[in-house]
């Protein structure tokens, strides 16, 4: 009796966490699944088997045209977010020697989120429109005649304003790695004759990895499922694939709508494989 | 308003309370002053009214219960969900508020009771647009879903629409307008006479189509015959092949730069105006009002072709009966007699029963909103904020003239599934 009880504890504790994931997240992905091979019309949606809805998605060019669109936002936003997050972090945790500094300098960094993602976005319009604060600066200043068109209503506009959003996810893993970085590593390859760059080369970096992979599954995640920011700073230009169920959410299209959703989940999880395969991050935790 | 009502010397709610309190428990009759046989305040009835939500104001709803005792509950959603709500939900509402082209789709499932038109106290006060299409005798009927084509039936039973007046309404009209190019006059810096100089190479860059495909492509044909590419059989209607065409040719011109952008919202489209972003888009009135309320020039352009129209009216839920039924025909007897249409009136939308609206507006409201003459005074909105000084002319004109010209009204096409995959295609290129 007391043996199977003791056997049975590990799962009695992990019951909540089985509920709450089965519940919240298990039973609306089987929903979804179920959902994208029904039928529908303008008034409702009819049980059944149908693999139209990813014959129709599949088989348009406009589903394969807006994925290369969003990888290609994703890979953009994730080599700059990798690269700022890399180096603001760098900065807090080696260069700045006492804790207090780095607690308020990392607060600092988290400031901008103290409004909602939709203002930050939306503040970027009359900075960069065609009357915009840039702009004005431009003229004003001589160096170009004409306002500069593609800073607003452009993927330029879309990257900026994402990588303005998105950075700080990079910066809080990557910093969290860092100060679990032993500093006499450090001090032991100085102490070997390692130059600066050889010491970020071969020490930090490797041991940052985790970190940057756990950025990394923030962000692509983020910018692949993003609808709001591209639908905004490009004017309505330019696709994404969130957008594009958005639009068929909008007119009521939901099973054409889900198996799209399948289709981005199957890509977005094939990413984070690819993420996890590269770095263990279990392992460096 | 509320003057008016004062220099009678009694309001309605007064009477109300002092009626009920004299005759507890029965019907008042106090139709020497309001014109309304029954006062539902002793036995309270809730009407459920769901719509599109541009006539879901709660001055009507409050206005409502102040007159008939009839609380009025509200729910708006966009025009998509309507059409689903009002299909799949149809004990969920009472009253249904929809534009004609989403009675069109949701008309032939039985949801929506026709109206016996003995019951309609104004019916000859409406307008001949939504009886036989044409707005004077000699009006050209315009293209799309035009009101008075699924405005009647045959029978009380029947699925089917007729083809002229019959006994048996399907919706009473209460708002509608016609749509156009905005513009800012300052810096088109030429005349603007046709939907064609959208796509003037002088804009490049410097407009922009709302993107909603229902109204966009409208929109974008309107754009098409102006310029000579297509003479469409019935714009509202179109024939995959058209479809096919008009989006090519909208493919080529984002391709080419033409647009700035495409708007979804209301203040999206305020905003590319205001800001100079674009100089002529597509536009509601309301948001021209918006942009000359920031002090920007900004002119709701009639052009030569003519207007895009849209127009919405109450409809009644087939569940309704006895009291309920009572209550909603008085509600939409109501809606005709004057107040509603006058609100509406002031808001820059029109009232299907005009000349009962004249009586609840002052000559100068009258003068420069429905007949098109410069404003003697300060043009003021229902909320009371100046929408024109002295002197202003409405752009277009009349309401002759506006409703006039109307080239096509919104509508639903046979080939809507593929219009729509085709939009997302000129979206995603």
């Amino acid at each position: 009796m007391n043996n199977l009880l003791s056997r049975a504890t590990p799962y009695l504790q992990a019951t909540p966490l089985l509920v709450i994931l089965g519940f919240f997240l298990a039973l609306p992905i089987l929903l979804l699944l179920v959902v994208s091979f029904w039928d529908y019309d303008f008034a409702g949606m009819y049980p059944g088997f149908m693999t139209f809805n990813y014959a129709e998605t599949l088989g348009s060019w406009v589903t394969w045209k807006t994925y290369g669109n969003t990888l290609k936002f994703a890979a953009i936003v994730w080599a700059i977010t990798a690269f700022i997050g890399f180096w603001v972090a760098y900065f807090l945790a080696f260069h700045v020697r006492k804790a207090s500094t780095q607690t308020v300098l990392f607060l600092v960094c988290t400031v901008p989120f103290l409004t909602s993602n939709i203002i930050r976005m939306i503040s970027w319009i009359p900075v960069l429109g065609r009357n915009g604060l840039v702009n004005s600066a431009l003229v004003g200043a001589g160096i170009v005649d004409q306002p500069v068109e593609w800073l607003l209503y452009s993927d330029f506009a879309v990257i900026l304003a994402m990588v303005h959003l998105y950075t700080l996810f990079m910066v809080t893993p990557i910093f969290n790695t860092m100060m679990r970085i032993d500093k006499s590593l450090v001090e032991a390859a100085r102490d070997g004759g390692a130059s600066d760059w050889q010491i970020i080369w071969n020490v930090i970096l490797p041991l940052a990895k985790p970190g940057i992979a756990i950025g990394s599954i923030f962000v692509v995640t983020l910018v692949m499922a993003d609808f709001s920011t591209v639908q905004v700073m490009s004017g309505g230009q330019s696709a994404s694939v969130a957008l594009m169920m958005r639009n068929q959410m909008s007119l009521l299209q939901y099973p054409a709508a889900a198996a799209n959703a399948v289709v981005l989940l199957v890509v977005v999880l094939s990413m984070v494989a690819g993420i996890l395969r590269i770095v263990d991050i279990r392992k460096e935790l | 308003m509320t003057d008016m009502i004062k220099k009678t010397g009694i309001s309605r709610r007064n009477l109300l309370k002092t009626g009920a309190a004299a005759v507890a428990g029965a019907a008042v009759g106090s139709g020497a002053i309001t014109g309304f046989p029954t006062i539902w305040a002793q036995n309270p009835i809730t009407l459920r009214q769901f719509g599109t939500g541009v006539s879901n104001l709660n001055a009507i709803a409050e206005k409502c219960k102040e007159d008939l005792g009839i609380t009025l509950e509200m729910t708006a959603t966009d025009s998509d969900a309507a059409a689903q709500r009002a299909v799949t939900q149809p004990d969920s509402y009472d009253i249904a508020d929809i534009e004609y082209w989403i009675l069109k789709k949701v008309f032939p499932t039985g949801v929506i009771q026709p109206m016996e038109i003995s019951k309609l106290k104004y019916y000859d006060k409406i307008v001949p647009l939504f009886k036989t299409g044409k707005l004077t005798p000699d009006s050209v009927i315009a293209q799309g879903t035009a009101p008075h084509t699924v405005g009647f039936v045959e029978a009380k039973d029947s699925k089917e629409f007729a083809k002229g007046e019959t006994e048996y309404f399907t919706m009473v009209p209460t708002i509608y307008n016609a749509d156009t190019l905005g513009i800012r006059p300052d810096l088109v810096g030429r005349e603007i006479t046709t939907w064609a100089d959208i796509m003037d190479p002088a804009f490049k860059g410097k407009t922009s189509i709302l993107n909603i495909p229902s109204i966009g492509i409208m929109d974008a044909a309107m754009i098409m015959e102006a310029m000579g590419n297509i003479t469409y059989a019935d714009k509202g209607n179109m024939t995959t092949e058209e479809i096919d065409k008009t989006i090519d040719f909208l493919i080529k011109a984002k391709q080419d730069g033409q647009f700035r952008a495409f708007w979804k919202s209301f203040d999206e489209s305020v905003n590319l105006m205001a800001s100079g972003e674009v100089v002529i888009q597509s536009m509601w009135s309301p948001a021209v009002a918006a942009v000359r309320s920031k002090g920007i020039a900004c002119k709701y352009q009639p052009l030569k072709e003519g207007y895009r129209s849209w127009g919405g009216g109450l409809g009644l839920a087939a569940h309704l009966e006895g009291a309920q039924l009572d209550a909603a025909y008085e509600y939409i007897n109501w809606y005709t007699s004057g107040w509603v249409g006058g609100y509406l009136n002031r808001q820059g939308y029109y009232s299907a029963a005009m000349d009962t609206a004249k009586e609840y507006m002052s000559e100068d409201e009258w003068g420069y909103w429905i007949e098109g003459k410069p404003a003697q005074g300060e043009i003021k909105a229902p909320d009371g904020t100046v929408m024109e000084k002295a002197g202003a002319v409405r752009d277009g004109g009349s309401f002759l003239e506006r409703m006039g010209h109307v080239a096509c009204w919104n509508s639903v096409m046979d080939e809507d599934r593929y219009m729509v995959r085709r939009w997302n295609e000129f979206i995603a290129s």
